[in-house]
C-alpha cells in the first residue's frame, strides 16, 4: 500500500495556510489553474500573500479574486495582461511585482523542487531583468545567474490522480504545474477525478506522488476560457 | 503596403522543410495560414504542445487545449503535450528552428523592445525573453511605424528592452530588412511601396542597395 495523501476537500487540504506565506498556483492563464484551492484561499481571507504563478488570472475569476480582496502583497508571474485590477494596483504602488521570463520561472520552480540553488540562463541579459544579478560568460555569450524558487504551499491541478499523489495532467493543463508541485514544502493537488490506487499507468504518470502531500477530488470545474477561437464549419458534402 | 496577412504570407516563405517554428501573438499567429503545401513543419506554443493545429470547429473548443494567446485550440496526429520547464528547454536548448514574434521596436543592432511602456502598460514579458536569447533564427513581424506615425525601426530603442542584439529580419508591412554590421539592410520592398516610402519611414540608419526587388507573394 501505497502513503495515502487523500483529504475531503479544500478546507483540510489548505489547513495550515497563513497570512504572509509564499504560495504557487499552477496554471498558465485560466488554463489548469487550481480552481478550488483559490477559492478556499479567498475564503479564508489570508493577507499579505507572495504568489507566484504565470499569470494573475482575470479581474472575477483565478488569482484575480485574490487580487479584488487584497490578499496579496507580491506577485512574481510572467504575464500579467488581462486584468485590469491587478494593472491598477501594480502603477499604484499597491502591490509589488516581479516581472520574470517565462522560461525562467519555469526553470526556477523546477531548481527549487530539485535542490538546485540556482543556475545560468541567457534570458534577460543586457534588461532590466538582469539589474543586480550575477552575468558570466560561456562559451562566448553572457548569462544571468537565477536563484532557485520554493513556496510554503503550492497549488496544483490535474486531471487524474491517486491516494499516493501520482498525477496526470491533460492537455496543455499541465503547463506550470509539474514543476510547483515539485517546488511546494506543502503541495496540494486537486483533481478531476481522483481514481482508485493502480488505475493509472505507471509509464505514464507524469508527477510521482512523491512531490504530493495532500490530494482531494474537486467537484464541477468551471474551467473558463479565455480566447474562444473557433474556425468556420466546413459545408457537409 | 501589405495587411497582417501579407506580412504572414512573406514570413511564411522564410520557413523550411523540417522545421520546429514558435509563433508569438499578433500577426505572427497568423503566418501558419500560410505555410506552403507539402512542407513539414510543427508549430511549438511555449505553453506546452508540438504539433499545435488550427481552430477548433465550434462546440469543440476544450479549455484545457490553448495556446500561448490563451485562444483554444486543436492538437494534429502526432502532436505531444509537455510541461513548461520542458518547453524552454527545447527554445533555450536551440531545438526550435525559427521564431516568429512582434515588437514595438527594433534597434539598427537587433535590440528588439515589447513587454513594457514604463508608467503606461506592462503586461509582462512572457516567454519572449527566453525565446529571442536562444533562438537561432528571429524574425520580427510589425509594422513600420507605430499610430502616432513613427518609425518603430531605431538606432536605439526608447523602450525596455527584451533582448539585445538578437534581430537578423525585420519584415514590416513596407519592407523586409535584414540587420548586420549595426545597420538595417533593405532586401525588398512590398508591393506598391517605393525605396523612398521605406527610407522617410525608418529612422535608423538603413543602407539601401542598388536594386531593391519587390517582394514575391504569388
Amino acid at each position: 500500500m501505497a502513503i495515502s495523501k487523500v483529504v475531503s476537500g479544500p478546507v483540510a487540504a489548505l489547513d495550515g495556510v497563513k497570512d504572509d506565506m509564499t504560495l504557487m498556483l499552477g496554471g498558465f492563464g485560466l488554463c489548469g489553474i487550481p480552481e478550488h484551492s483559490i477559492a478556499e484561499l479567498v475564503r479564508r481571507g489570508v493577507r499579505n500573500l507572495t504568489c507566484i504563478s504565470n499569470n494573475a488570472g482575470v479581474d472575477d475569476f483565478g488569482l484575480g479574486r485574490l487580487l479584488q480582496g487584497r490578499q496579496i502583497r507580491k506577485m512574481i508571474s510572467s504575464y500579467v495582461g488581462e486584468n485590469e485590477e491587478f494593472e491598477r494596483q501594480m502603477l499604484s504602488g499597491e502591490l509589488e511585482v516581479d516581472l520574470i521570463p517565462q522560461g525562467s520561472l519555469a526553470e526556477r520552480c523546477r531548481a527549487g523542487g530539485a535542490g538546485i540553488p540556482a543556475f545560468y540562463t541567457p534570458a534577460g541579459f543586457g534588461t532590466e531583468v538582469a539589474e543586480g544579478k550575477e552575468v558570466r560568460v560561456f562559451e562566448g555569450k553572457p548569462h544571468i545567474l537565477e536563484s532557485a524558487l520554493t513556496a510554503d504551499f503550492a497549488f496544483v491541478k490535474a486531471w487524474k490522480g491517486d491516494a499516493a499523489g501520482n498525477l496526470v495532467f491533460k492537455a496543455t493543463a499541465r503547463n506550470f504545474n509539474p514543476m510547483m508541485a515539485m517546488a511546494g514544502r506543502i503541495t496540494v493537488a486537486e483533481v478531476e477525478e481522483l481514481v482508485p490506487e493502480g488505475s493509472l499507468d505507471p509509464n505514464a504518470i507524469h508527477t510521482p506522488g512523491i512531490f504530493v502531500q495532500r490530494i482531494f477530488q474537486g467537484p464541477d470545474y468551471e474551467k473558463r476560457i479565455e480566447q474562444r477561437t473557433v474556425r468556420p464549419q466546413t459545408p457537409q458534402s | 503596403m501589405l495587411d497582417k496577412n501579407g506580412i504572414a504570407r512573406r514570413i511564411a516563405q522564410e520557413v523550411q522543410n523540417g522545421w520546429y517554428v514558435n509563433l508569438g501573438i499578433g500577426i505572427p499567429t497568423l503566418v501558419a495560414n500560410h505555410i506552403p503545401e507539402g512542407l513539414d513543419v510543427e508549430f511549438q506554443s511555449e505553453n506546452g504542445i508540438l504539433g499545435m493545429g488550427p481552430f477548433p470547429h465550434e462546440g469543440e473548443e476544450d479549455a484545457d487545449l490553448i495556446n500561448a494567446g490563451k485562444q483554444t485550440i486543436t492538437a494534429l496526429p502526432g502532436a505531444v503535450f509537455f510541461d513548461s520547464a520542458t518547453s524552454f528547454a527545447m527554445i533555450r536548448g536551440r531545438h526550435v528552428q525559427l521564431t516568429v514574434l512582434g515588437a514595438m521596436e527594433v534597434s539598427s543592432n537587433g535590440d528588439i523592445a515589447n513587454w513594457k511602456i514604463p508608467g503606461k502598460m506592462v503586461k509582462g514579458m512572457g516567454g519572449a525573453m527566453d525565446l529571442v536569447a536562444s533562438a537561432e533564427n528571429i524574425i520580427v513581424a510589425m509594422q513600420h511605424t507605430n499610430r502616432a506615425g513613427a518609425s518603430k525601426l531605431l538606432d536605439a530603442c526608447s523602450l525596455p528592452l527584451t533582448g539585445v542584439a538578437c534581430v537578423k529580419r525585420v519584415v514590416t508591412n513596407l519592407a523586409v530588412m535584414d540587420i548586420k554590421d549595426g545597420a538595417f539592410h533593405l532586401v525588398e520592398r512590398a508591393p506598391g511601396t517605393s525605396v523612398d516610402d521605406i527610407v522617410s519611414a525608418t529612422a535608423g540608419e538603413l543602407v539601401v542597395p542598388e536594386r531593391v526587388p519587390e517582394m514575391d507573394l504569388s
